[in-house]
């Protein structure tokens, strides 16, 4: 089973040293204990691109799709058995990159 | 056997196994929607064959296998094969790592997977209710004042959500334990205190239907869990509320105040069975939880035939134990409750409002203060006081006894 754990931040701050060194611990445990599939950072949302092909041309708009104060700043997709053990990773997760995350399984 | 006899048969052995046959489906199928689905559909069935067929001799298992066949109908009416169906299934941990209880009861699976910390609380409530109590849809809807298919559609997202995040299906671990109990107790405790004191302008001031029920899946839970002293504090908390009840409300609807309450109308049978709860706690001699001391505040109540015989210091001395595990504004405030007894009105305000910050928008807070200075004779300040507390009372019967109270100031 494998779930998204998305970071939700309000600023454009990248993470500091001490953030960058428990994440980087976290995600040897979670490689050492067969959780990783990938994780990742991302650029900040005003260097986001939308793009809709669903007409007859596509069609790209500057920024985020969504304005909003919160927003993704990076991800995590982990392997757990269920949602308690998922939940107790991303605990882990929030405290080692010092911001709030949120859990979605994936179907 | 006549109507009468299979109807009381039937209402038992909804109330005796209707949890049971849920927990048990929910294990072998790994669905919920499922579970009660063919719960539903036997307990139906019960009521149109037990009037003709009689009751079987042993209802649960009756119920059961009938709910069993329909489940299994319902799966090959729907067709799934059997890897989907196990791609879907709840995670069921055959192997608890480490058995807390002697009685590994599918039921407590259930009661844990119903108020699972990820489901919001309201959906803790209406879950519980519906799975385990085997309320109605329409049933839980009423008692919450809110749409039926409000209601229903959020049973059904907190179904899908169990599924889809896999919300596991058993007893946490030995780690987990003591705070997934406490979820579950805030969860009945919610229960109760919503039919204690209920809110909103077109209900009953006291709706008995959800104190029994919550009640009813307390006992359950200590059942299941005897040896924890949570769970028979809040069983016991609520025994000594519950054995006041009749006493609680006069014929017009009015609100009666503990010191104003005709003790003789007190239930007898729960206060005996509260306080013996409260002492098999004590003896136990292991430090209490909330829910004991407060079980424990209320056997002292309980203890007085006559307000004036209450023991005010071992009230405070219980609260003082109190403010030291949860330093809510709400226990200081009834903490001043006690401290006006021993030490006096003006004392008690002093520390009353101290509060001010925290609880302004909370009627008991006005309405303790409106008391308090009606006893030092400050009628006009009582007055306004009372007026706040009239003003943000929910219940008709507290706002009825704080109009009288008011009215009756010189």
């Amino acid at each position: 089973m494998q779930y998204l754990v998305s970071v939700i931040y309000d600023t454009a701050d990248l993470a500091t040293p001490e953030e960058m060194t428990a994440i980087d611990a976290f995600n040897d445990r979670l490689i050492a204990e067969g959780h990783w599939v990938f994780a990742g950072g991302l650029g900040a949302p005003s260097s986001a691109t939308v793009i809709d092909n669903r007409g007859e041309e596509a069609m790209f708009t500057d920024g985020p799709f969504l304005e909003s104060k919160e927003y993704l700043a990076g991800f995590w997709i982990m392997d757990a058995p269920d949602l308690d053990a998922a939940l107790k990773l991303a605990a882990e997760g929030s405290k080692a990159c010092n911001r709030k995350v949120e859990v979605r399984p994936f179907l | 056997m006549n109507v009468a006899d299979v109807r009381k048969a039937i209402t038992r052995a909804h109330h005796e196994e209707w949890a049971r046959v849920v927990a048990s489906l929910t294990r072998r199928f790994g669905d919920l929607d499922v579970a009660e689905e063919a719960a539903a559909e036997a307990f139906a069935t019960a009521v149109e064959r037990w009037p003709t067929d009689g009751v079987p001799p042993n209802p649960g298992a009756w119920l059961t296998t009938t709910a069993n066949r329909k489940a299994i109908d319902r799966m090959r009416r729907e067709n799934k094969r059997d890897d989907r169906q196990k791609e879907a299934q709840l995670l069921y941990d055959d192997d608890p790592p480490e058995p807390l209880y002697a009685i590994d009861d599918d039921r407590l699976r259930l009661i844990f997977t119903c108020c699972h910390p990820a489901l919001a609380m309201q959906t803790r409530v209406a879950l519980t209710l519906r799975m385990v109590a085997g309320l109605t849809v329409p049933e839980i809807a009423r008692a919450f004042l809110v749409q039926e298919a409000a209601m229903g559609q959020r049973i059904t997202r907190a179904k899908t959500k169990i599924k889809e995040a896999r919300i596991p299906y058993r007893v946490p671990s030995a780690e987990e334990f003591p705070a997934r109990v406490s979820g579950v107790l805030a969860v009945l405790f919610l229960v109760f205190n919503e039919g204690y004191l209920a809110t909103g302008p077109d209900t009953d001031p006291v709706r008995h239907d959800l104190t029994a029920e919550a009640i009813r899946l307390t006992r359950l839970i200590r059942a299941l869990m005897p040896q924890d002293g949570e769970v028979a504090g809040l069983l016991a908390l609520m025994l000594l509320i519950e054995a006041r009840r009749t006493a609680r409300v006069t014929a017009s609807g009015e609100l009666v105040t503990l010191d104003e309450q005709d003790r003789g109308a007190w239930d007898a049978a729960l206060i005996a069975e509260g306080h013996r709860l409260v002492r098999e706690r004590l003896a136990a001699g292991v430090a209490p939880g909330r829910y004991q001391i407060l079980a424990a505040i209320n056997a002292v109540h309980t203890s007085a035939r006559d307000i004036r015989d209450t023991d005010w210091s071992q009230v405070l001395a219980l609260y003082d134990q109190l403010v030291h595990l949860d330093p809510s504004p709400i226990i200081a405030l009834n903490r001043a409750v006690a401290v006006a007894e021993l030490d006096g009105p003006e004392v008690a305000l002093a520390a009353v409002d101290r509060l001010a910050d925290k609880l302004a928008g909370y009627h008991a807070y006005h309405a303790v203060r409106a008391d308090l200075l009606r006893r030092l004779g400050r009628s006009q300040k009582s007055r306004a006081a009372y007026d706040k507390a009239i003003e943000l009372a929910g219940n008709t019967a507290e706002t009825a006894s704080l109009t009288r109270r008011r009215d009756q100031l010189g």
